[in-house]
């Protein structure tokens, strides 16, 4: 075998390199989920290179599954996800098609496949990314369609594994049932990539961009606040991470026009700057003083 | 007997790959691909079976190409086309169409005269 392969070249003129860089600085946290998304762009250069090098096996199949709470980013990284296998040449066009159960299966007898299988096409050389999968298989009703939809998802994932890349996404356990209960789909899908919950300090600066973001300011008070109120709000039930810390500062934008409005007059400054009192209204504080021994827990 | 109809008819029947780059620019353009069939390829029908319904918002002819294979091997003895479907206003039509499969053995057709009013001949095409 005669001839060289430069993967270090290859990396950067593919622009995958912007990609995953742009993945480091946007996205906060998620150590392991980097870290797999870097070995995956790896072995797609280094296919690449065996391929140039005429040493080249079947293609990789590239079908994942995103397990993690809700807000912890799934849809953001695979949205990046297909950008960097387009940029590899592992998809030809690397969109993404999101779809959840009610895109996949009918709702009478001879209405999934045909649904099913448009769909699949759409996301022909591209990412289909199949949000909270479990729904699609649902062992109290031995009629469910979703057991359709499955198959006909199995038979193009190995067949069609050049024309796209399937992406499932949901809850940890759930995910574990549901592969565990269909055996041949789990065994398709190569790559399990976890996504943690953030640490408070990580919802900070997520809550930091997202106010760069809106145009607005934090005042010293209303970092603290927010600070106090993310570290309670992480307790309770229902906490959806980044999704959490954007509605909290949708909310606090709410409380500070409020405020503006009953104020009168106005200065820049006042316009951009979210106060401790926009965050400190929420019903979060109100809950912990009522409950004291869930303060001390957070403590 | 070959069949022409629809565009390219009178080169050598396309590849795959050609009819994967022919939708590819379908596409591009937006148009609405489907896919028909019929046993009755005589230039007067119109009425093909459709084969499942135009396909909309797609990016990658590959989700084509399986149709037309599916279309192929169900209908082996029949004569399997594609449509490209502009909706812009004012087209509102279809901008491509060739076919894309053909039977082994073709439709023959024969000129048939009819002696009309006046000794006016009419000519028309018959199924052989």
């Amino acid at each position: 075998m005669s001839g060289s392969f430069d993967l270090q070249a290859e990396l950067r003129e593919s622009g995958v390199r912007e990609v995953l860089d742009e993945l480091d600085r946007d996205l906060v946290g998620l150590v392991p989920v980097k870290t797999r998304i870097r070995e995956i762009a790896s072995l797609l250069v280094v296919e690449k290179a065996r391929a140039a090098l005429g040493v080249a096996g079947s293609k990789p199949s590239l079908h994942m599954c995103f397990t993690g709470n809700p807000g912890t980013g799934k849809t953001t990284v695979a949205m990046r996800m297909a950008t960097i296998l387009h940029r590899l040449g592992h998809v030809r066009k690397g969109h993404l098609v999101a779809v959840t159960r009610d895109d996949l299966v009918g709702q009478y007898i001879g209405h999934t496949a045909p649904k099913t299988k448009d769909v699949l096409k759409r996301a022909m050389g591209g990412v289909l990314f199949i949000d909270e999968a479990y729904y699609l298989y649902r062992p109290e009703n031995e009629r469910d369609y979703g057991q359709e939809a499955i198959e006909i998802l199995m038979q193009v994932m190995e067949n069609q594994r050049e024309d796209l890349v399937v992406i499932f996404a949901g809850y940890r356990d759930r995910m574990d049932t549901f592969f565990r209960s269909n055996p041949g789909l789990g065994s398709r899908v190569a790559h399990n990539i976890d996504f943690p919950d953030y640490s408070v300090a990580e919802l900070e600066v997520i809550a930091d961009k997202m106010v760069a973001t809106l145009g607005l300011e934090l005042s010293a008070g209303a970092r603290a606040a927010l600070g106090d109120y993310l570290r309670l709000r992480r307790e309770q039930p229902n906490f959806a991470n980044a999704r959490s810390v954007r509605n909290a500062l949708d909310r606090a934008r709410l409380r500070q026009a409020r405020r503006l409005l009953e104020r009168g007059r106005v200065d820049s400054a006042m316009l951009i700057t979210l106060e401790a009192e926009d965050f400190l209204a929420s019903r979060v504080f109100a809950a912990a003083t009522s409950q004291p021994r869930s303060e001390e827990a957070t403590c | 007997m070959r069949i022409t109809q629809g565009t390219f008819s009178f080169l050598p029947d396309l590849t795959d790959e050609q009819i994967a780059r022919q939708v590819e620019h379908a596409l591009a353009q937006g148009w609405a691909v489907s896919v028909e069939y019929t046993d009755d390829p005589h230039p007067r029908n119109v009425y093909w079976e459709m084969w499942g319904m135009p396909m909309f918002d797609l990016a990658d002819p590959a989700g084509v190409l399986a149709e037309i294979r599916a279309c192929r091997a169900a209908h082996p003895e029949c004569y399997v086309k594609l449509n490209a479907f502009d909706s812009t206003r004012g087209f509102e039509t279809m901008r491509l169409s060739f076919m894309v499969h053909r039977p082994r053995q073709e439709a023959r057709f024969r000129l048939r005269r009819e002696e009309g009013a006046g000794r006016l001949v009419h000519y028309t095409l018959e199924r052989a």
